[in-house]
């Protein structure tokens, strides 16, 4: 049984590297994610296997079957139902979810144990199980309260940010006390006041985690909070010494620290400012005068697309808020039956999550070969015609070249200034995420469409149809 | 019961185990080092499925009687854990294949 138990193990455990390999390739995409679900079921059954064979046989039919029914039934209802918009606050709760799991297994198997089952694990035994029962808890509950809170603030519950002096100091106090509490309960494992001040402890720092992070950092946070669902998961292998969950938690933890490189590389930030810094309160118009820019009508937007060339659209989270990816996408085509070349160029951190963007745009059937990278495209603004820029700012604020110092200052960004004529769709003037005012709105070659992104592209394509 | 069939902890097993967190870590980071932003979504939520795999610890901390007093409470929540990392997995691979297909149809 030992033998079975171990290589089914490791079968699954292959099939995840092979499954995570292949999950960032496009083309072999699909079989990663298949491979992933094949050695999740082998660990299942491998599992059912080796309690039914153990010496007691399964004696908890009853709440396997409720815990894997009801799981299995929910996540199907879950998956199947959501909406490509909502896949931001879906992965997040998910992130959440699994981390939970692992603080709750922590805590059972607390509970589960006795004085002498403690004994039987001898000094060194004990010692571990509980160490890995602290991290685990400190972990999964932080991943969920985060999570949750994560999702609020995506799905618009929550808005703003939520600070105060001394915020870094409490998230660092309530770190220490965890650790503490951890340390304590190596002596005294059946103080349940311990148990649970552990409990309340991360639960509290994982929203003041969370709380003072704003929008536009959310691609960071989730990947972070991705990576932190690996690690409870392999903290949780320790508690129940299975090698499964500790390759399986420390892979998934390595991916989302990699994804979380990238975007704060993407946004030229420290990850230590993302998770500790407030961002855009400070800077806010410091220039003095206030300026102001004509607004445009969709009518007189739509003659500048008489007899271009080449489009580039550069979709932002403004899209997503209002929907505007279908509306976008006629709008692509109608020009392109007038023998336009139309492209859009993705930045990397555009919208709320990583891949954001590319996951609205494939919903409403843009084809693949039209989007493009940073990287790919920002040559070729200079030679671009229009310019339509749908519910973007920081991703496309020339501040980021002209003002080295600001906040904005080495950022990646797309070059939309360069192209011919701009035009952008947004609801309002205000300054973007990071606090600063975008020049490009107020350049002559610059037109403001302002209103809902669905609605004012929705009369830009009646009008560009009767040219 | 599962208490009797424990084994001491030995320090060797420890160590192993701890070998295998640090090399699959490394592992994990040259697996991924460069994704192409199409895939960014999809791998995220295909990582965090196979994050579900406390799935098994939580099979196994379900097999259980509830059996009065703190037994009965550890069972009932490594079952809210059980049905948690099902969610986790199940939804998590299924909405990662719904994403996916959305980016193959596009291929074509």
């Amino acid at each position: 049984m030992e033998w079975f138990q171990a290589l089914g193990y490791l079968l699954a455990a292959v099939l995840f590297i092979v499954g995570l390999k292949y999950l960032g390739s496009p083309r072999t995409a699909v079989r990663g994610n298949q491979l992933g679900a094949l050695g999740m079921l082998i660990a299942v059954i491998v599992t059912v296997a080796v309690e039914f064979g153990s010496e007691g046989g399964i004696i908890g039919w009853g709440l396997i079957g409720t815990g894997l029914g009801s799981g299995a039934l929910i996540g199907f209802i879950m998956a199947k139902r959501v909406e490509m918009t909502g896949m931001p606050e879906m992965v997040a709760l998910f992130n959440g979810f699994g981390g939970a799991a692992s603080a709750l297994v922590a805590l059972s198997e607390l509970l589960g144990s006795t004085p002498e089952s403690l004994a039987s694990r001898g000094s060194l035994g004990t010692t571990v199980f509980l160490v890995a029962i602290g991290a685990s808890s400190l972990i999964g509950w932080v991943t969920l309260t985060g999570s949750v809170g994560a999702m609020l603030k995506l799905n618009g519950t929550l808005r703003g940010t939520f600070s105060f002096a001394g915020i870094n100091l409490v998230k660092g106090a309530l770190l220490v006390a965890g650790l503490v509490a951890t340390y304590m309960l190596i002596g005294d494992s059946t103080n349940m006041i311990l148990t649970y001040g552990l409990v309340g402890v991360s639960c509290l720092l994982g929203v003041l985690f969370v709380l003072p992070i704003g929008g536009a950092d959310m691609p960071v946070v989730i990947s972070f909070l991705n990576s932190l669902s690996g690690l409870a998961a392999a903290s949780a292998g320790f508690v129940v010494g299975n090698d499964a969950l500790i390759i399986s938690g420390a892979l998934v933890g390595a991916a989302g620290l990699i994804l979380t490189g990238i975007m704060c590389k993407a946004m030229n930030r420290p990850f230590v400012d993302v998770m500790f810094k407030t961002y855009g309160t400070s800077a806010s118009g410091d220039s003095g005068e206030k300026r102001t820019v004509r607004g445009y009508e969709a009518e007189e937007a739509a003659l500048t697309f008489d007899g271009v060339r080449s489009v580039i659209i550069i979709p932002g989270y403004g899209m997503a808020v209002s929907q505007a990816q279908h509306v976008v996408r006629e709008l692509g085509e109608e020009l392109e039956r007038r023998g336009v070349t139309v492209s859009y160029a993705i930045h990397p951190v555009a919208g709320r999550m990583p891949g954001h963007m590319n996951v609205l745009l494939a919903e409403a059937n843009v084809p693949y070969d039209q989007l493009y990278e940073l990287d790919e495209i920002n040559s070729q603004f200079s030679d671009c015609d229009v310019c339509l820029v749908v519910g973007a700012n920081d991703t496309v604020n020339p501040a980021a070249h002209t003002d080295p110092t600001g906040p904005l200052g080495g950022m990646p960004v797309l070059d939309a200034e360069k192209a011919r004529t701009v035009i952008i769709v947004k609801r309002s003037l205000s300054p973007g995420y990071a606090g600063v005012d975008n020049d490009l709105f107020y350049r002559p070659n610059t037109m403001m469409l302002f209103g809902d992104g669905k609605a004012k592209l929705a009369e830009l394509l009646t009008e560009v149809k009767a040219l | 019961m599962i208490v009797l069939c424990l084994t001491q902890l030995t320090t060797s097993a420890l160590i192993a185990s701890i070998t295998v967190l640090v090399l699959a870590i490394f592992l994990g980071f040259e697996l991924i080092s460069k994704v192409p932003p199409t895939l960014h979504t999809p791998l995220m939520s295909g990582a965090n499925a196979i994050s579900g795999i406390t799935i098994v610890a939580a099979l196994m901390a379900s097999n259980v009687q509830l059996s009065g007093g703190d037994k009965t409470m550890a069972g009932v929540l490594a079952c809210v854990a059980l049905a948690l990392a099902t969610i986790n997995c199940v939804g998590g691979f299924m909405v990662t294949g719904r994403m996916l297909e959305m980016f193959k149809r596009k291929e074509n």
